[in-house]
C-alpha cells in the first residue's frame, strides 16, 4: 500500500490541506517507517490500524495522553516485537549503544555508532 | 565558527524520541528490514509540508521593517512569535544577517536541530553525515556544490546548532527591490538562502 492509500485508512493523522503535518522530524520518519515496513509485507495496513487505534483509545483513556506520534512510536516498537523485528532486549541494548556513541561525540561531529 | 557562540557541554547527547528512531531504525536497517533510501524518499515527499514559508516572511518583514528588525536582533524567538510561529519546545532563535563582508551557513550534528517552525522539515541533505561534518571543515567546497559562488574576500561564518539554539539566515536583500512589497520580497526568499546554502533569488529569477 503507498503512503497515500495509507493515509486514506487512517482518518485521525494531523494534516493541512489533505497531506500530513508533522511537529518535529522523528515524526515524519515514523511515519515513513510504518509506511515502509508494510510496503514490505511486514504487516498489512488494517493490522496496523487496528493496533494504532486500540493504543490511541487506551492512551485516550488514561490520565496524561501522549501525542499521537508518541503513541505511533510505541504501535511501531510493538510490532516490531510482534513480528519478531527486534526485541525489547535488543533495544534496550542498542540505546546504550547510541547514547555510548553520543558521548564519545565531539558537538560538531556526526554521530555513528 | 561564530566566536561568540558557546556550548555548555563539551559532547554529544541523544535523548527522548530521537534516540528511541535512532535505536529502532538502526536496528530495522541492520537486519535488512528497511531500505534506508525508500525511508528517506518517503520522508522527503512530506519534508516541505510544513514549509519554509514562515522563514520567508520573517526574512521579507526584517528587509522592509527597520523596527521589526531590530526586534529580530534583539529576541528572535519572541520577534518570530510576533507572526505566530512559535515552537511546541521553545527554542531559542537567533537570527544571523549576511551583510557584503560576511556570509553566514548553519549546520548541526544532529538531525533534530533545526528551526522547524520557520522552515519546516529539515532536508535530508542537511542530516546527511557528510553535510555535517563538511560544512565545517569545508565550507567553500559546500557552497560551490550548491551552485554558490561568493566574491573574492567574503568571510564565511558556520553556526553549530544546539538543541538549545538554533539560527536563521536573513539572506541579503537583492537590488532592485527597493519598492518591492513584503509579499513580493517573500517569494525571493528560498529555504536554502535561510539555511546559508544558497542566496535570495533575483528579481529577475521570479516569474
Amino acid at each position: 500500500m503507498s503512503a497515500r492509500e495509507a493515509l486514506a485508512e487512517i482518518a485521525s493523522i494531523p494534516r493541512d490541506c489533505g497531506e500530513p503535518v508533522f511537529a518535529e522530524p522523528w515524526e515524519a520518519r515514523a511515519f515513513a517507517l510504518a509506511v515502509h515496513l508494510n510496503e514490505r509485507g511486514v504487516f498489512t495496513w488494517s493490522e496496523w490500524a487496528d493496533a494504532f487505534g486500540a493504543n490511541l483509545k487506551a492512551n485516550t483513556q488514561a490520565g496524561e495522553p501522549g501525542s499521537y506520534y508518541e503513541i505511533w512510536w510505541q504501535t511501531l516498537e510493538e510490532m516490531g516485537e510482534r513480528h519478531g523485528l527486534a526485541s525489547a532486549v535488543e533495544r534496550s541494548h542498542r540505546s546504550g549503544e547510541w547514547q555510548a556513541a553520543a558521548a564519545r561525540t565531539p558537538h560538531g561531529k556526526p554521530i555513528e555508532l | 565558527m561564530g566566536k561568540d557562540h558557546s556550548h555548555d557541554h563539551d559532547h554529544s547527547h541523544l535523548d527522548g524520541m530521537e534516540l528511541k528512531v535512532r535505536t529502532l531504525e538502526s536496528l530495522l536497517v541492520e537486519k535488512g528490514y528497511v531500505d534506508p533510501g525508500a525511508l528517506d524518499e518517503i520522508v522527503e515527499t512530506y519534508e516541505t509540508r510544513v514549509g519554509p514559508r514562515n522563514g520567508a516572511a520573517v526574512v521579507a518583514k526584517a528587509w522592509s521593517d527597520p523596527a521589526y528588525l531590530d526586534r529580530l536582533r534583539e529576541n528572535a524567538t519572541a520577534a518570530i512569535g510576533e507572526l505566530g510561529f512559535t515552537g511546541r519546545q521553545g527554542e531559542h532563535m537567533r537570527i544571523v544577517e549576511n551583510t557584503p563582508e560576511i556570509h553566514n551557513m548553519v549546520v548541526c550534528t544532529l538531525c533534530s536541530c533545526y528551526p522547524w517552525p520557520v522552515l519546516g522539515l529539515p532536508p535530508v541533505w542537511y542530516k546527511s553525515a557528510p553535510y555535517r561534518s563538511r560544512a565545517v571543515s569545508e565550507p567553500e567546497a559546500v557552497l560551490a556544490e550548491f551552485g554558490v559562488t561568493l566574491p573574492e574576500g567574503k568571510t564565511i561564518r558556520v553556526w553549530d546548532s544546539t538543541a538549545e539554539m538554533r539560527y536563521l539566515v536573513i539572506p541579503e536583500r537583492p537590488a532592485g527591490t527597493e519598492d518591492w512589497s513584503e509579499s513580493q520580497l517573500a517569494e525571493l526568499v528560498t529555504r536554502d538562502s535561510m539555511i546559508g546554502t544558497g542566496l535570495a533569488l533575483l528579481p529577475d529569477e521570479v516569474a
